[in-house]
C-alpha cells in the first residue's frame, strides 16, 4: 500500500502535497457546487436549487476545515502529552500558571473520560488546585472541533473570539478558585495520595510518528462527528425558508436582559460534544438570537455538564464542585453580557 | 502466561481496547490473563494520566486512546 506508506517514509514531502491539495480542494469547493446543481433536473435560481447549491458547498467546506484543523491539532497534540504538560506547569504559582494551564489545556490532548487521572496526576505534582482547573475548564471548553466548525460557519473572527474568551473564562475561573482555598474540599484519598516527582518520560516522537497520530486524530474525531455536521448543514438549509427571520430575537434576543441567564441555565444540565450544538447554534443565530447569548448556551453545554460533575464527585466534595460549577458559569455569563454589549 | 491489565472506568475506548487485546492474542495463540481494572484508586496507582491505560506483567506500557493493533502484538510477543 503506497497511499499508506508514503507518509511514514517522508513525512515533510507528504505534508507538502497534503497542504497543497488542501488549498486545492478548497479553492475548487464554489464551481464544483455549482457544477453539481447544474448536473441535476433543478432550476438553479428556485429556492430549492439554491439550498442544494447551499448543502454541496457548504458540506464539503465543514467537511475540509473540520479534517484540516484535526489534523493540524492532533500533529500539534503529539508534542504535548499530559505527563509534558505537568512537568511544565509543576511548581508555577500565580496568575501566570493560570494563563500557561489554560493554553495548554487548549493543545494538550484530552478526553472527559480521562479527567480524573489526569486532575489527580497534577495534584501528585504539588500543582496548586487553581492552576489545575484553569487546565481542566480550558480543555474541554476550547477544543479542536468546536474551534473548527465556528470557523467554518461563522468566519474566523467569530472563533478567534471564541477562543480568547473560553481562555479568558478558564484563566479568571481557575484564579479565583484558587484565591479560595479548597484544598480542603478535595476528596481524603486523593490528598492522601503521595506525591509524585513530575518528570517528562523519556523517548522520542519521529515527524513519521506524529503524521500518523494525526491520522488517528482525523479517523478518531471525524468519524465521529461528521453526521452531525451534515445533520446541522441540513437543518440549517431547512429551516431557512419556514422559520421567520426574526422568530428568536424576541426571545433571544439583545433587548431580552435575561435570555443569557436562561441559555446558561438551559446549557449546563445538557451535555453534547461541539459538533451535536453547532447545528442548534446555526440555527439560532440565524433566526435572530443575540451572538453573545448564544455563545454563552454553547460554552456552558460543552464546559459545564452533569456526566462530568458526576465523574469529578469522585475526587472533589460537594461543595467544592458547587464553586467550580458556580464560577465558571459566572464567568461565562459574563462573556455573554460583554458580548452583546459590545457587538 | 501474560499478565494483562486494561485501567479504565468503563468509557468507549477502554472496552474497545479490550476487544483490541482479546482478538490480538486469540489470533496469535499467546495465553494471556485480561483484567480490568475500573477503580479509581487503583489507576491512579499506576501512574496513568490518561485512560485507557495498559499494564503487562506489572509494567505501564501505554496510555491514553485506543492503542494501535502493531502496538499490541508487540507487547504481547
Amino acid at each position: 500500500m503506497i497511499a499508506a506508506t508514503w507518509p511514514s517514509a517522508r513525512p515533510k514531502s507528504f505534508l507538502g502535497v497534503a497542504a497543497i491539495a488542501w488549498l486545492a480542494a478548497y479553492s475548487v469547493l464554489v464551481p464544483v457546487s455549482e457544477a453539481i446543481v447544474a448536473a441535476l433536473p433543478v432550476d438553479r435560481a428556485s429556492h430549492l436549487g439554491s439550498a442544494l447549491q447551499f448543502f454541496f458547498y457548504d458540506t464539503p467546506k465543514v467537511l475540509l476545515l473540520l479534517t484540516g484543523v484535526v489534523f493540524v491539532m492532533g500533529l500539534v497534540n503529539s508534542y504535548f502529552t499530559p505527563e509534558r504538560t505537568r512537568a511544565m506547569l509543576s511548581g508555577r504559582t500565580g496568575g501566570l500558571g493560570n494563563v500557561l494551564a489554560a493554553s495548554l489545556g487548549v493543545v494538550t490532548p484530552f478526553c472527559s473520560c480521562s479527567a480524573v487521572p489526569l486532575f489527580i496526576g497534577f495534584v501528585q505534582a504539588g500543582i496548586p488546585l487553581g492552576i489545575t482547573f484553569s487546565f481542566l475548564i480550558a480543555a474541554p471548553m476550547v477544543n479542536e472541533v468546536a474551534l473548527a466548525l465556528l470557523l467554518a460557519l461563522f468566519g474566523w473572527k467569530i472563533a478567534l473570539l471564541y477562543l480568547a474568551l473560553g481562555l479568558a473564562v478558564a484563566i479568571v475561573s481557575g484564579w479565583v478558585i484558587g484565591r479560595l482555598r479548597m484544598e480542603a474540599h478535595l476528596e481524603d484519598w486523593v490528598r492522601d495520595l503521595a506525591r509524585t516527582q513530575a518528570s517528562v518520560g523519556a523517548g522520542s516522537t519521529t515527524l513519521a510518528q506524529r503524521v500518523q497520530a494525526a491520522f488517528a486524530a482525523v479517523r478518531d474525531i471525524v468519524g465521529r462527528v461528521w453526521p452531525y455536521v451534515i445533520a446541522g448543514i441540513a437543518i440549517g438549509a431547512a429551516i431557512h425558508g419556514y422559520v421567520p427571520e426574526d422568530f428568536m430575537a424576541g426571545l433571544m434576543g439583545r433587548e431580552a436582559w435575561w435570555s443569557v441567564p436562561a441559555a446558561v441555565a438551559i446549557g449546563v444540565p445538557m451535555y453534547a460534544n461541539a459538533a451535536g450544538i453547532i447545528p442548534i447554534v446555526e440555527a439560532l443565530l440565524a433566526k435572530g438570537a443575540a451572538l453573545g447569548t448564544v455563545l454563552a448556551f454553547m460554552m456552558s453545554v460543552i464546559a459545564l455538564s452533569l456526566p462530568e460533575m458526576v465523574i469529578l464527585r469522585k475526587v472533589l466534595k460537594p461543595r467544592l464542585i458547587a464553586v467550580f460549577a458556580g464560577v465558571v458559569a459566572t464567568g461565562i455569563l459574563v462573556v455573554g453580557y460583554v458580548f452583546n454589549a459590545v457587538l | 502466561m501474560k499478565d494483562v491489565k486494561v485501567l479504565g472506568t468503563g468509557c468507549a475506548n477502554c472496552r474497545a481496547t479490550v476487544q483490541r487485546i482479546e482478538e490480538a492474542a486469540r489470533a496469535k495463540g499467546v495465553d494471556i490473563q485480561l483484567t480490568k481494572v475500573e477503580d479509581m484508586p487503583s489507576i491512579v496507582a499506576y501512574g496513568v494520566m490518561a485512560t485507557p491505560g495498559v499494564v503487562v506483567d506489572g509494567k505501564v506500557v501505554h496510555a491514553g486512546g485506543v492503542p494501535r493493533k502493531e502496538a499490541i502484538e508487540s507487547w504481547l510477543a
